[in-house]
């Protein structure tokens, strides 16, 4: 896992999801009507132990009675004697938790049991498909509503941090990966971090009772080694406070299994005589990109990260990677994308040993047969279609406008690669109306004759005049001084419409007299529909 | 069979051929996808210095996008992509989308490509059609560049109508060239009605649109203007609508030697 650095930990993005009664929930679901009848009746499950009968769930009448989890059953009877009673399945519950956790894989496509009873579901680049992570989160709350289990989750960069919040947060909680990650974290209690119950009693007995004593504790300086020595001899990561305090800030990588363990489809040729020709190495990716096809036929699977490796002969390799917008296992389509790729490569002596391997694949359906054919039934996918267009046009050609925070108009607008996600940015005010295009450079107009308002009456641009009727304005764009130099000129828009119904946008740089300059000039900047 | 014998048959049997070609033959008027579908391939003719193609062309394009009838099996919120390829001298001339200027549905959903060659925005154009996850194609292209010909003009149609998918080619400055374009259009900016609370500012947007050439509607004029979510049609010229009244397949000349 490469979740160490920085990076890896922010976008990554993982729910965690708590049944705080799960096995009350699925007794009580399970049965027909009466079982339901119970839940005003104190009830509990019992499992046959050594000493006698203990408690291993209680209903909400069964707690308020004083029935508590792990407490022997007789000692509940004489606290509330007539206490309901059935017989727990722990092995039950325990399927019932692998099957949720498959069906949990809806919110994300990778999901791992935290048993006894949690799931950890990784939502990493998914939220937009639900409409964001609040209602990633809604959707869950009403999923599990449905199937009438009670629950709490929290959205947290790490497994750590999701199992802390979803167990001792807020309900509902998301995290974002940068700024008080710590800070939120810090007031909740040390039982947040997973640690064994012995691990708990010795932190409580030192007065570490919330996370924000142990980080504090770490910012101190020597702090932290004192901890060190005290737990030096605990390598695993639930008796070892500093391991599991770094997982959950991500210092660290937390090893998850998930309940549907995934192999890589790998593919390779050692090849008998180097190849140093480029001829020679197209046909062998060819071949490559071919058995990658039928591996990934065989598993039901597309590839939407490739890498080729080219082992060379004096020792050097050769790393090549692809990412494909969607899933995908067309040989054709492999090779046309990685042929632009492999212009760059240095063949030295000689390449003895390519091996490709999908890194990153997804469940495909097996129907689709040729990406031309299907492509002329059926259209191509969005992706697809940008794979095409920037092969020939090149990558900055294709684009997509999101908003910049900024107030100047042209440096509102960025252009990014059309799939990259977009950006959280603040809504525009809706008063401001905004031109439909915007001139790549605002361009210079002379004005001919002003009015006294300020505004020109008559003015001069591309050639032809333009007389102005109608005005809306000034709106008022100050420079951006964290941005600019001292000396840039304010900005003083205005909407305007000509004679002949054409609608401008223009602006005044400057005003007389602001000292940054002589009399200001007037340019037009964006076009109205 | 002189072609005179037509007249002579019974009047009924020009109701059915009238009533078929009335329906193939409405006059174009907004929010017309209800019935007919949305149109393929539409042509946008405009001079440089404003922005009423694009303008007009959105505006077709959503009206169209509004009033298509939706199957069951169709997606509730339709988050299909946008495509708007410029030509490089077009984007100099007329400059490029301004996504806080965009109508509030397309303001997310926009793909951008800048072509540096007509050929290239050809191209562009068309992979866009053959696209599924693309709403509507904009195209726009300055002058009448070479590679647009009839042939690429018909390329783009059919491929259109193949994958269903509409396009609106906005073009900058060009003659009327040949073109397969189911509808041709030459519009200008006309004044705006003023807003309700600014008599003096520019209001929602208007436009003087001629269809010159139409495969199933007679050619008029009329006045768009169009907010966010509404285009409105009036008729600019009566005496125009009056002319092209007979207009349908010619079923009324034949007819009136019979009434008198």
């Amino acid at each position: 896992m490469s979740a160490n650095t920085p990076d890896a930990v922010s976008s990554r993005r993982i729910l965690s999801i708590w049944l705080p009664a799960m096995a009350m929930d699925r007794w009580r679901n399970a049965g027909d009507e009466d079982r339901r009848s119970l839940d005003s009746r104190p009830l509990v499950l019992i499992a046959d132990t050594a000493h006698g009968p203990r408690i291993e769930a209680a209903n909400r009448a069964g707690m308020v009675a004083g029935a508590r989890r792990g407490m022997m059953l007789a000692d509940a009877r004489t606290l509330c004697p007539d206490i309901v009673t059935a017989p727990s399945d722990p092995a039950g519950d325990l399927a019932f938790l692998e099957k949720l956790a498959i069906w949990a894989r809806r919110w994300g496509p990778w999901s791992a049991m935290d048993a006894p009873d949690g799931l950890l579901v990784d939502v990493t680049a998914v939220p937009h498909l639900f409409g964001g992570e609040e209602k990633l989160v809604a959707d869950v709350e009403a999923a599990f509503a449905r199937r009438e289990l009670g629950l709490r989750c929290a959205i947290a960069p790490t497994a750590g941090a999701a199992w802390a919040l979803s167990h001792f947060g807020p309900q509902g909680a998301i995290l974002e990966g940068q700024g008080d990650f710590e800070a939120r974290l810090a007031d909740l209690p040390v039982a947040a971090l997973r640690l064994d119950d012995d691990v708990l009693t010795v932190l409580r007995r030192l007065g570490l009772k919330r996370l924000g004593d142990l980080t504090g504790i770490e910012s101190g300086g020597s702090g932290r080694d004192a901890i060190q020595r005290r737990f030096r001899n605990r390598k695993s990561p639930a008796a070892n406070p500093l391991i599991r305090l770094d997982q959950i800030l991500g210092r660290v990588p937390e090893p998850l299994l998930p309940v549907v363990p995934q192999h890589m489809p790998l593919v390779q040729r050692r090849l008998m005589e180097p190849i140093r020709h480029r001829q020679l190495l197209d046909k062998v990716v060819e071949d490559l990109a071919q058995d990658m096809a039928r591996e990934l036929e065989g598993r039901g699977e597309g590839a939407r990260r490739l890498e080729l490796g080219l082992w060379r002969v004096d020792g050097e390799v050769v790393v090549r990677r692809l990412e494909m917008a969607s899933a995908t296992r067309e040989a054709a389509h492999i090779c046309r994308l990685f042929a632009a790729r492999l212009d760059d490569v240095d063949a030295g002596f000689g390449i003895e040993m390519l091996r490709l391997r999908a890194s990153w694949a997804e469940p495909l359906a097996l129907e689709q047969g040729d990406i031309e054919a299907a492509a002329e039934t059926h259209g191509t996918s969005l992706s697809a279609c940008i794979d095409r267009l920037t092969v020939r046009l090149g990558t900055r050609a294709v684009s997509r406008p999101v908003a910049f925070a900024s107030h100047i108009p042209e440096r509102a607008q960025r252009w990014q690669p059309p799939l990259d996600p977009e950006p959280a940015s603040q809504g525009e005010l809706a008063f401001h109306k905004r031109p439909l295009k915007l001139l790549d450079k605002p361009e210079r107009i002379s004005v001919l004759y002003a009015t006294p308002d300020g505004y020109p009456k008559r003015f001069r641009w591309r050639g032809g005049v333009h007389e102005v009727t109608r005005v809306e304005g000034p709106e008022r764009i100050a420079p951006e001084w964290w941005r600019e130099r001292s000396s840039t000129r304010l900005r003083d828009y205005y909407r305007i419409e000509d004679d002949r119904g054409r609608r401008y946008w223009i602006y005044r740089l400057g005003i007389v007299g602001d000292g940054r300059g002589g009399a200001p000039d007037w340019y037009l900047q964006g076009l109205c529909a | 069979m002189s072609h005179a014998d037509l007249s002579s048959l019974p009047i009924t049997a020009f109701e059915d051929v009238a009533a078929l070609s009335a329906r193939r033959s409405v006059r174009w008027r907004s929010g017309l996808a209800a019935v007919q579908g949305a149109a393929h391939h539409t042509e946008v003719f405009t001079a440089s210095g404003d922005a009423a193609g694009a303008g007009v062309a959105l505006a077709l394009a959503l009206d169209d996008l509004r009033h298509l009838p939706r199957g069951d099996g169709s997606e509730a919120d339709d988050r299909r992509n946008v495509l708007w390829v410029q030509a490089r001298d077009a984007a100099r001339l007329s400059g490029r989308p301004y996504r806080a200027g965009l109508p509030q549905s397309l303001q997310s959903r926009l793909v951008h490509v800048l072509a540096e060659k007509a050929e290239d925005a050809l191209f562009a154009l068309e992979e866009g059609l053959r696209c599924r996850d693309f709403a509507f194609v904009i195209g726009e292209m300055a002058g009448n560049a070479k590679a647009l010909d009839f042939t690429a003009s018909r390329r783009l149609t059919l491929t259109s109508e193949r994958h269903g998918i509409p396009l609106f080619l906005v073009r900058i400055d060009a003659a009327h060239d040949l073109s397969s374009a189911r509808m041709r259009w030459e519009v200008a900016s006309a004044p705006s009605s003023a807003p309700e609370w600014n008599a003096q500012a520019p209001g929602d947007p208007a436009w003087k649109a001629e269809l010159f050439r139409a495969r199933s509607h007679a050619p008029g004029t009329w006045t768009l203007s169009g907010g966010e979510t509404s285009l409105t049609a009036s008729k600019a010229r009566e005496d125009t609508d009056r002319a092209v009244a007979g207009w349908t397949a010619g079923l009324q000349h034949r007819r009136s030697p019979r009434a008198r």
